[in-house]
């Protein structure tokens, strides 16, 4: 089990029974477990949605949709099943919040399941999980099965007569399948590639049923936000940015570690007090707020509050949540590079800029790391991406693209100071193979 | 569906509601490029040429995804979007290998046509590219994946249009590739669609690869010569040292009844013309050996000895095989050359389908026959017997799509699970030879119902299944040769009966409705007019017997009693397929005009070497009877037409042959035998010669005239000339003929080939027998028309 920090700021909603043995069922129930669900059951479902929607939660995936209101476009009748589908294909880099919820709270993300199926009145819902924790889907079956034993999932839950199953699925290891839709085709057995967008989910999802699919964070707040009310949860965070969220702080860090702190709060204060600050003296060079898709900032940008709508004016995005912290000794270079090889590594491959740009960006990135760019692949790949930008299939081709175009702008000094053969200024001498300069 | 109106450049576009944007800029003329789009199969998204601008969105859209809403305003040109689609190709272009000029690919392909339109001639890459080496996945299908620009095409069309799903994507990324289902190879139809449908020249043809600049090729668009559903086929065709070489078949212009569709047959198996066994001179049989011989030794030989048994046993002594695979204008000549020149009525040809029973049922209940696009269109269909999937690759390929793309319902009845079982509605089996219970049971006769009871339907679920059937608008009836005889007429009252219901018989070779409707026939004229018949046709042909003569049964026995004197086969094995005794004919003088030495080539007493339906003209009718022009592609030297040497031997006989074909009287166009006409040019001496009032004569050896006489003569073929010869086709009227008649269904033998076996042509087809697929076929099939 990961090392558990804190911090006197924290509000701890969905961190509330972390380290406090809460997989077990009955320490589950003992820390108000299972009660938001019964509650939900003795209300009308619209009542549910609402109270959700006016909290103000809005999708910790990354793209911050209201969840109230994604509920609330699931058809009322449907011919076709309905489902609920729990997002646990944590993948981007610098994120690790999912992974912690998993570990230590299995249930929450099964009763904030159950409140999602009751409002939508759907009777089956699936908790996807990232192929590569497979570790926690031993947690995540143990804890269904506790919950079949004890009847509060399969046939007339709770006796109130409402039937609801829920199944656990284990990812292949696929960055792409966080795409929702993408999930939903590996769900159903298929290769993991983005489905053509309208129809939405919400209408047409898993095996054509209208699906709510939400990330399990949004959904292990639900439970909470159900026992305290919506006025509570939203007046927690900023206006429109309800409640409190799980930052994942990484990096060059006196204290990394996950952090549940209210929407909006500072990002130099979350850097410098909450992660202790930069180790060793050294001084700020970079970061990137909501994991690796979103455009990092300079240390002049951050004074910021870190809500979806903050960000999106500082020029970047709240994303996930992963905020990663880098000193004056990195490279950008070699941080773009790394950040393009798992974005070339993730490319499902289906359409033409995101499979071609990623691995030119790559190949150009290895190359020019390496001491043999010239000063027109910095031109270049900024072009690149900005080809690719808005231009590809998903939101997978602009999560290359975003941060690449950042690297390039900000630190274009870093970028032209590997040009004309001289070594990577940050590299040990002989650290990295040397290529002989080409000219084209 | 209600229109909706949108903008496009300016210009205001109306279109039904549901209508994808590309579809509807393509409808006022405004081209949005796309690779990954394909008409009829599903949408993808993945390339993303089809970018445009529709105002309120933020980001660029896919025309070829989304469906025009009321008020839409696009802009499909502007800076932003030709970077965007300069963008695209750039990135296509950087691993691209750029051997356009040894792709077969190169000058039809859409990737060079989009870097022309687009730019992108800057390279702005430096590393190497991604290489894999070149994969051969078949005899016909090779596959380059550096080439592959990864639009999907050929996944889907291989799986959503021909339910083969033979062709998947592996691994992901960069690193994607197309693959084949079995590990390093193709196990599938080999119907080669991947091919035609791959916009680079990813996929390339094992027939075609390196072997011509599509430039170099004359392109003639005709009819395949394989099975009965006469399919339209464009050849490239070049020159050679024996006159031409076929070096394609495809139809990518979409003309004809099959869309872009063609089986392997169609796409790689006119290379039996090449087959080095084929008879290139005739041949006269020696002290015992067929030898050499020029054209006019082996006229001489015939005409002399056709006309003294005619003068001394009489025209009963001799007996003429026709076939199925020569044109309707051979074949009317044929029996008309039998009945007025060699006087007897012994005329058969290898029957695959009761056609004579279809024509007595239909005859004056006009409308009740359907065309191969009906099939496509109709709302219900009902398959009595058959596989089309094996036998009726195009008529399998339309049941499938109508069924895909317009829900039309599918009920089937087999004695066997038929791979369209999958597209079925409703699939009743029943036991092998029950389908003319079936059809009596259909017509009304409920007492079958008990004896069609077998497996899962008891005698009620076989009373409603029917009630069902009586409900379905617009009912297309498909029956094989198991229905034949009083079957075919029970099947005939069903559908009468029925709202807009319509039929179709199915036979087996390219032109077996035509040898049929052609009279091939001892006891049937053309059009199934009784021989005996007093009406136009001995009005016309003055001096022919009256009698019924011999069928092929009849001329077995004939020649077993030794009173059979002459054989005379065109284009037909009856010794191979019916297994007959070569020694019945050792006292018969035999002549075949062949393409190579058969079973009962090799006992003839004269060969000659034939033209195929690829090098010659004239028309073919389907088995729906569709009437199709058959385009000659070029000349094959020391081969002639079975036309052509059927006008030698009647000439040969001392027969004036103005009496057989009307030539003298003239027609105003041009069948493709000119040279111009090869070429694709108009006549121009005939257009000369109509300028300047004078009649253009045609040669004694022009079909043309002959399908003058068709039309004048044949009952139901009075069609259109003017788009017949546009190369498009008309549906015959089979109601409109005679009074049929009931034949001993013994007299009918499937040809039962499968998607890899052809008859005589089959065995000489090199593709066809190197596919893997191939070595299914059962060792007992033999060659036959």
């Amino acid at each position: 089990m990961a090392e558990l920090v804190s911090h006197p700021d924290e509000i701890k909603v969905v961190t509330r029974r972390f380290g406090m043995g809460a997989t077990n069922i009955d320490r589950y129930l003992e820390l108000d477990g299972y009660k938001a669900v019964q509650k939900a059951l003795a209300m009308p479902p619209d009542d549910v949605i609402n109270l959700v929607k006016n909290s103000g939660l809005r999708g910790r995936g990354g793209a911050g949709f209201n969840t109230g209101m994604k509920w609330s476009f699931v058809p009322k009748q449907s011919p076709k099943p309905k489902y609920v589908l729990c997002n646990g294909d944590e993948s981007e880099p610098g994120t690790c919040k999912d992974r912690l919820i998993f570990e230590h709270d299995p249930h929450s993300v099964i009763e904030g399941v159950m409140i999602a199926a009751i409002a939508v009145q759907s009777h089956a819902g699936y908790i996807y999980i990232r192929g590569e924790y497979r570790y926690l889907s031993v947690i995540m079956q143990k804890a269904l099965q506790d919950a079949y034993a004890r009847g509060f999932l399969g046939k007339n839950i709770f006796g109130s007569g409402y039937d609801l199953d829920i199944y656990w699925h284990g990812g292949a290891g696929a960055y792409e399948v966080g795409e929702e839709s993408a999930l939903m085709e590996s769900l159903e057995g298929k290769r993991g590639i983005p489905r053509i967008r309208p129809p939405f989910p919400a209408v047409v999802g898993l095996w054509g049923g209208p699906t709510v699919i939400n990330n399990a964070e949004t959904l292990a707040s639900v439970p909470h936000i159900i026992l305290g009310g919506a006025e509570w949860y939203a007046s927690l965070g900023t206006p429109k940015n309800g409640g409190t969220r799980l930052f994942c702080l990484s990096g060059h860090l006196n204290r990394p570690g996950v952090y549940e702190l209210p929407m909006g709060y500072n990002l130099k204060k979350m850097i410098y007090e909450v992660g202790g600050g930069i180790p060793n003296g050294r001084s700020l060079k970079a970061v990137v707020p909501g994991g690796s898709s979103t455009p990092a900032l300079k240390p002049e940008e951050i004074d910021v509050a870190m809500d979806f709508d903050a960000l999106m004016k500082a020029g970047s995005m709240l994303g996930s949540g992963g905020v990663v912290v880098l000193d004056d000794t990195t490279c950008m270079v070699k941080f773009a590079l790394r950040t393009i090889k798992f974005y070339q590594h993730e490319s499902c491959g289906w359409c033409i800029p995101c499979r071609e740009g990623t691995d030119w960006l790559k190949k150009t990135l290895t190359r020019f790391h390496q001491g043999a760019g010239l000063m027109k692949d910095i031109d270049n790949i900024q072009y690149l991406s900005e080809n690719m930008l808005g231009r590809t299939f998903c939101p997978l081709g602009d999560a290359a693209a975003m941060p690449t175009i950042a690297f390039v702008k900000k630190w274009r000094k870093e970028f032209e100071d590997h040009l004309e053969g001289r070594p990577c200024p940050f590299e040990k001498e002989g650290a990295i193979e040397q290529l002989p300069v080409l000219s084209h | 569906m209600p229109d909706v109106n949108i903008t496009v450049d300016g210009k205001k576009v109306t279109a039904p509601a549901g209508t994808l944007l590309i579809e509807a800029c393509k409808s006022v003329g405004i081209e949005v490029p796309s690779f990954c789009y394909y008409p009829n199969l599903s949408l993808q998204g993945a390339c993303r040429m089809c970018l445009v601008k529709i105002e309120k969105m933020p980001k660029l859209q896919t025309a070829c995804t989304t469906v025009i809403g009321e008020g839409m305003i696009v802009t499909t040109d502007s800076d932003e979007i030709r970077q965007a689609r300069k963008g695209m190709v750039e990135l296509l272009l950087g691993n691209h290998p750029l051997d356009c000029p040894v792709c077969d690919a190169g000058g039809e392909c859409e990737l060079q046509d989009m870097t022309f339109s687009y730019g992108a001639a800057e390279s702005k890459y430096i590393e190497p590219k991604n290489h894999r080496d070149e994969q051969q996945w078949s005899p016909v299908v090779y596959f380059d994946r550096p080439r592959c620009i990864l639009c999907y095409r050929c996944v889907r069309v291989c799986g959503e249009a021909m339910d083969v799903w033979a062709l998947g994507v592996q691994n992901r990324g960069v690193s994607s590739i197309i693959a084949p289902n079995k590990e390093d190879h193709l196990e599938c139809e080999e119907c080669g669609m991947c091919i035609d449908i791959c916009p680079v020249g990813a996929l390339t043809s094992g027939a075609y690869r390196y072997k011509t600049r599509p430039w170099e090729m004359k392109h003639v668009g005709t009819t395949c010569t394989h099975c009965a559903d006469g399919c339209k086929t464009t050849l490239g065709v070049r020159r050679a040292d024996a006159g031409m070489e076929i070096v394609r078949g495809d139809n990518r212009d979409k003309s004809g009844i099959n869309n872009d569709f063609l089986c392997i047959k169609g796409r790689y198996a006119f290379d039996f013309a090449e087959n080095p066994e084929r008879i290139m001179t005739p041949l006269i049989r020696r002290d015992g050996r067929l030898t050499p011989a020029t054209w006019e030794e082996a006229f001489a030989l015939i005409g002399r000895t056709f006309r003294e048994i005619v003068d001394t046993h009489g025209g009963s002594a001799i007996g003429v095989v026709g076939s199925n695979r020569i044109t309707n204008e051979e074949a009317y000549l044929l029996q008309k050359f039998a009945r007025v020149v060699l006087d007897t009525n012994n005329i058969d040809h290898h029957r695959t389908a009761d056609f004579p029973a279809f024509a007595a049922a239909l005859s004056g209940k006009p409308g009740l026959t359907a065309s191969m696009r009906d099939v496509y269109n109709a709302a219900a269909m009902l398959l009595i017997g058959n596989d089309p999937t094996n036998r009726h690759p195009l008529l399998a390929y339309q049941i499938r799509n109508n069924v895909r793309l317009h829900r039309a319902k599918l009920h089937i009845v087999n004695s066997q699970e038929i791979k369209l079982r999958r597209q079925a509605t409703s699939f009743a089996a029943i036991p092998a030879g029950g389908e003319n219970v079936l059809a009596a049971f259909l017509a009304g006769d409920d007492a079958q119902a008990e004896s069609l009871a077998s497996g899962g339907m008891n005698r009620d679920a076989w009373l409603s299944w029917r009630d069902k059937l009586h409900a379905e608008p617009n009912l297309v009836v498909i029956f094989g040769s198991e229905v034949h005889g009083q079957g075919i007429s029970a099947l005939v009252k069903f559908a009468a009966a029925l709202q807009g219901a319509k039929l179709i018989c199915l036979g087996d070779y390219a032109n077996s409705r035509g040898a049929a409707d052609m009279g091939l026939y001892p006891d049937l004229l053309p059009g199934y007019l009784p021989i005996g018949d007093p009406g136009k046709f001995h009005e016309e042909w003055s001096a022919m017997p009256t009698a019924q003569g011999l069928d092929l049964r009849g001329m077995v026995q004939s020649a077993q009693a030794r009173n059979l004197r002459a054989l005379y086969v065109v284009g037909a094995n009856p010794i191979g397929r019916f297994e007959i005794d070569p020694y019945v004919f050792s006292d018969s003088f035999v002549v075949v005009q062949e393409m190579f030495l058969t079973e009962t080539a090799a006992i003839a007493d004269v060969v000659l070497p034939a033209a195929n339906a690829y090098e010659k003209a004239g028309t073919f009718t389907n088995t729906c009877g569709d009437l199709q022009q058959v385009k000659k592609a070029g000349d094959k030297t020391e081969t002639k037409s079975d036309f052509e040497m059927i006008v030698r031997i009647a000439d040969a006989m001392g027969f004036d042959i103005r009496h057989l074909v009307p030539f003298g009287r003239g027609v105003r166009a041009d069948m493709g035998q000119s040279r111009g006409a090869q070429s694709g040019e108009a006549d121009r001496h005939a257009v000369w010669l109509q300028a300047n009032n004078l009649e253009p004569k045609l040669s004694p050896f022009d079909p043309m005239a002959i399908l003058d006489e068709i039309q004048r003569l044949v009952p139901g073929y009075d069609v259109s000339r003017i788009n017949l010869l546009a190369g498009n086709d008309e549906h015959t009227r089979l109601s409109a003929c005679g009074p049929g008649a009931m034949h001993d269904p013994e007299l009918i033998v499937p040809a039962d080939d499968t998607l890899f076996t052809s008859g005589t042509l089959g065995r000489y087809s090199k593709t066809l027998n190197s596919v893997i697929e191939n070595r299914q076929v059962p060792e007992s099939e033999v060659a036959a028309d």
